[in-house]
């Protein structure tokens, strides 16, 4: 019967101690989150979350890419997006005045998370009546093709 | 709060605690009785079942959903169901047998056939392990052998098998999947003709088919078919190892009776397993002993690149006769009906499951050589000789139970036998045929499975029973109860029952495999870019409707959430509306749905970058809704559309719009 009490008080003991550790992280979290509202935001400084960190474009816009990108942009984005007006989504049309490229990049390739933890992209998700980005399995390669077809709207 | 809350929860600790050091020590205490094998009060029967939420299961079943006609994919050793698939019976869930695309795969020389008896799946091997690629199943009304793709868990091609009747000694693979076999259970007049049937004996054959497997494709086609006296040909299994070449099929009613078999098939003492060396029936075929047969049968593919079915008419096959082939047929004697047959995983012995008996009779492939090369015939019928009885025998296991029915094997030398009427698996050492262990059954155990257990490399983890009668296990649900399944462990010495889990229809056999070895190779979407449907809409920019006198085609697109598109006017009573609808999202487990009001027909259930194609024929003059039937985004809802109906004589505009 000792024993039993004993194996009682250690997993007993054992969960409050965890149970601590946990509050513990809460809280911390919490704190970032106030410290990061309390900064103002410039979408023209957020890169997103996604594979693209750092992208540089060159002035000439490449019309051959250009016309790969609106090929698989046709084919994988427009039911949602059209190019000119707003739609299920925004429209595309001077998307890199109000964004970094990086960010349009990463919204094609990482929707899920985008939507999630993006602060920018949570705000369209509300904006547009919580329509979410769908994840059309688009390949970096095209992302940086439909960007190029982006700048020619 | 919080103070109260870790109170809270080191009470129910200390209760949990509390019961499970209590029924451990039941569990000590009653480790011999009855309610011990049943499993209900051991203590960490449960966390060896249990598989956590988000974990993946170990192996995956492919348990026959029997007179449903349908596939059940189960997860071991949780039990859990993931998947149904549809293959020898239309399922208005998914529009098998209602889409355009998949009416022709139940079609028949019968014509369409909405339903069968599924009875033995059975997964490829490559060098006699299971290799993951496709499963095979056999239905047995209608003779047809399926193949399923475990790429995309579809039904992928069914055959229809012509001279026979009844295929239930099928499809048992080669350790290549170089063939899967039919054989057939009623033998029928050959040609098929109106003969009195009391001219069985001189009218009437027995078939058995060797289906060839394309081993890139998977393709079927029937390579031959032997033509055999009229038994009926119960069950089958392909030789392995030292025995790769040979196909062996039992038999019973060789009494050729055909009327109450239940006494007139029991008459003789022994009843023959049919050894059918194919190896030998592909040098008569090349060297032209193969007899071109008018035959009627249906050959249905699934094309993966048009998301379509074909249904081919297909008019002769190829038959041997064992008369004319020395060498290609020789019957071994086995006792009391065999029912199930199995080669254990060297190749060497054949176990005959005589289903009247006490006995298991094993057969030496060795022996049987040796038989053959000394011509020790006891008689020949019909050019096939019969081997002496004592000269091919390699052992019996002796009083095991009562009415054995199939072997597995664990790949550590031992066989599982169960027993019908005794209702017990029993453990048995192979080649010196001592009984081990047994265990008991609920109830009326039919068909065992052990993953790879018919292979060469049984995976001999687990171990399910199926079983014919559940009575008192689960909830009462009216006349009609579950079937069910169980699961043992049989890693050590004792088998132990763990889990009793209900499955579909009747389940007569199973295949287990480790996930491994299929998921990664399991498919997510269908490319739109790879669609090649004659209907496709692969944007919103290719959405139409067009007329073609009656007929209306209605090229429409589905992404989260519209229809595009989702306004159509001009449809007239009489029409037939053709509704091709692409589902344009490329992301994984996104299937939209689509039903109109009203329309006899199903629903269909696109997948991601899929089209499919439902039809209607509007019987009345109105405006009818559509929307999308499976839940896929907080817009859902939204998913809807309408579709108006005119006079079959008014003049209405053929238009379609949306968003305008």
């Amino acid at each position: 019967m000792y024993i039993k009490y004993l194996i009682i008080f250690l997993v007993v003991t054992t969960a409050i101690s965890c149970g601590s550790g946990n509050q513990g992280a809460d809280t911390d979290k919490g704190t970032d989150q106030k410290a990061g509202e309390a900064t103002v935001h410039d979408p023209m400084k957020n890169k997103g979350i996604g594979p693209v960190k750092n992208l540089v474009i060159a002035n000439e816009i490449d019309l051959e890419m250009a016309a790969k990108g609106e090929e698989i942009y046709n084919l994988k984005c427009k039911a949602c997006h059209k190019p000119t007006e707003k739609f299920i989504g925004p429209a595309p049309k001077g998307v890199l005045d109000r964004r970094t490229p990086e960010w349009v990049m990463n919204m094609i390739l990482n929707p899920e998370i985008m939507i999630k933890e993006d602060p920018d992209a949570k705000a369209l998700l509300i904006e547009y009546n919580m329509a979410p980005m769908a994840n059309q399995g688009i390949t970096e390669e095209e992302a940086r093709a439909m960007l190029e077809y982006f700048r020619t709207l | 709060m919080k103070y109260i809350n870790k109170i809270k929860s080191a009470l129910t600790l200390t209760i949990v605690a509390l019961i499970t050091v209590g029924i451990s020590s039941c569990g000590q205490q009653a480790k011999d009785s009855d309610a011990f094998r049943k499993g209900a009060l051991s203590s960490d029967v449960a966390s060896r079942v249990y598989v956590a939420p988000g974990e993946y299961d170990e192996f995956y079943a492919f348990v026959s959903g029997g007179f449903s006609g349908q596939l059940a994919v189960y997860g071991l050793p949780s039990g859990r169901l993931l998947r149904v698939i549809p293959v020898f019976s239309v399922d208005p869930e998914k529009a098998y047998g209602f889409s355009e695309e998949t009416k022709p795969m139940l079609e028949t020389s019968f014509g369409f056939q909405p339903w069968d008896d599924a009875h033995h799946p059975e997964l490829s091997q490559t060098d006699g392990n299971t290799d993951g690629r496709w499963c095979f199943i056999n239905g047995n009304n209608t003779p047809r052998v399926a193949r399923i793709d475990l790429t995309t868990f579809e039904t992928a091609e069914i055959i229809e098998i012509p001279n026979s009747g009844g295929n239930h000694s099928s499809p048992f693979t080669t350790e290549n999947t170089e063939y899967v076999v039919a054989g057939t259970r009623f033998s029928v007049p050959y040609p098929q003709q109106d003969v009195a049937i009391n001219t069985y004996a001189d009218k009437f054959k027995g078939m058995l088919s060797f289906i060839k497997v394309n081993p890139e494709s998977g393709l079927m086609n029937i390579e031959f078919q032997v033509l055999l006296p009229a038994f009926d040909y119960d069950l089958a299994h392909s030789g392995k190892g030292k025995s790769h070449g040979w196909t062996f099929f039992t038999s019973y009613n060789t009494e050729k009776a055909s009327t109450l078999l239940e006494v007139g098939a029991s008459q003789n003492d022994k009843d023959f397993i049919a050894a059918i060396n194919w190896k030998k029936a592909e040098e008569y075929l090349a060297q032209g002993k193969g007899h071109d047969v008018p035959a009627d049968y249906r050959h249905n593919v699934y094309d993966e690149a048009t998301h379509m079915a074909t249904s081919n008419q297909m008019n002769t096959v190829k038959v041997l006769l064992p008369e004319e082939c020395p060498g290609l047929v020789y019957f071994l004697p086995t006792p009391k009906s065999p029912h199930g047959i199995d080669v254990d995983p060297t190749g060497e012995y054949i176990v005959g499951n005589g289903k009247l008996s006490a006995d298991l009779t094993v057969h030496s492939f060795t022996n049987m050589i040796a038989a053959i090369d000394n011509k020790e015939y006891d008689t020949i019928i019909e050019g096939i000789p019969v081997l002496k009885f004592d000269k091919v025998l390699a052992g019996t296991v002796k009083a095991a139970g009562l009415g054995p029915l199939h072997t597995e094997f664990d790949g550590r030398g031992n066989g599982y036998t169960s027993f019908f009427i005794s209702s017990e698996i029993v453990k048995w050492k192979v080649g010196t045929w001592e009984v081990l262990d047994r265990v008991s059954t609920y109830y009326s155990i039919g068909h065992l499975m052990i993953p790879g257990g018919d292979s060469k490399n049984p995976q001999g983890k687990y171990m399910v029973a199926m079983n014919k009668i559940t009575k008192d296990r689960y909830l009462p649900t009216g006349p009609e109860v579950t079937q069910s399944a169980q699961l043992f462990d049989i890693t050590g010495d004792k088998m132990e029952l763990l889990l009793d889990f209900p499955t579909i229809g009747e389940p007569h056999y199973a295949q287990g495999i480790s996930a491994d070895r299929i998921v990664s190779k399991s498919k997510k979407i269908y490319k739109l870019e790879e669609n090649n449907h004659p209907y496709v809409a692969k944007s919103e920019d290719a959405t139409k409707v067009v007329r073609d006198g009656k007929d209306v085609h209605v090229y429409m697109t589905m992404i989260r959430s519209h229809f595009s598109p989702d306004n159509i006017e001009g449809i007239k009573v009489g029409d037939k509306v053709y509704f091709h609808v692409t589902n344009l999202e490329q992301d994984y487990d996104v299937p939209h749905g689509f039903s109109v009001m009203g329309f006899e027909n199903a629903e269909i259930l696109v997948m991601p970058g899929q089209t499919e194609t439902i039809t209607w024929v509007p019987s009345r003059v109105g405006v009818y809704p559509f929307y999308c039937t499976d839940f896929c985004s907080a817009l859902h809802q939204e998913m809807q559309g309408y579709i108006r109906v005119s006079a079959a004589n008014s003049s209405t505009e053929l238009k379609w719009s949306l968003g305008e």
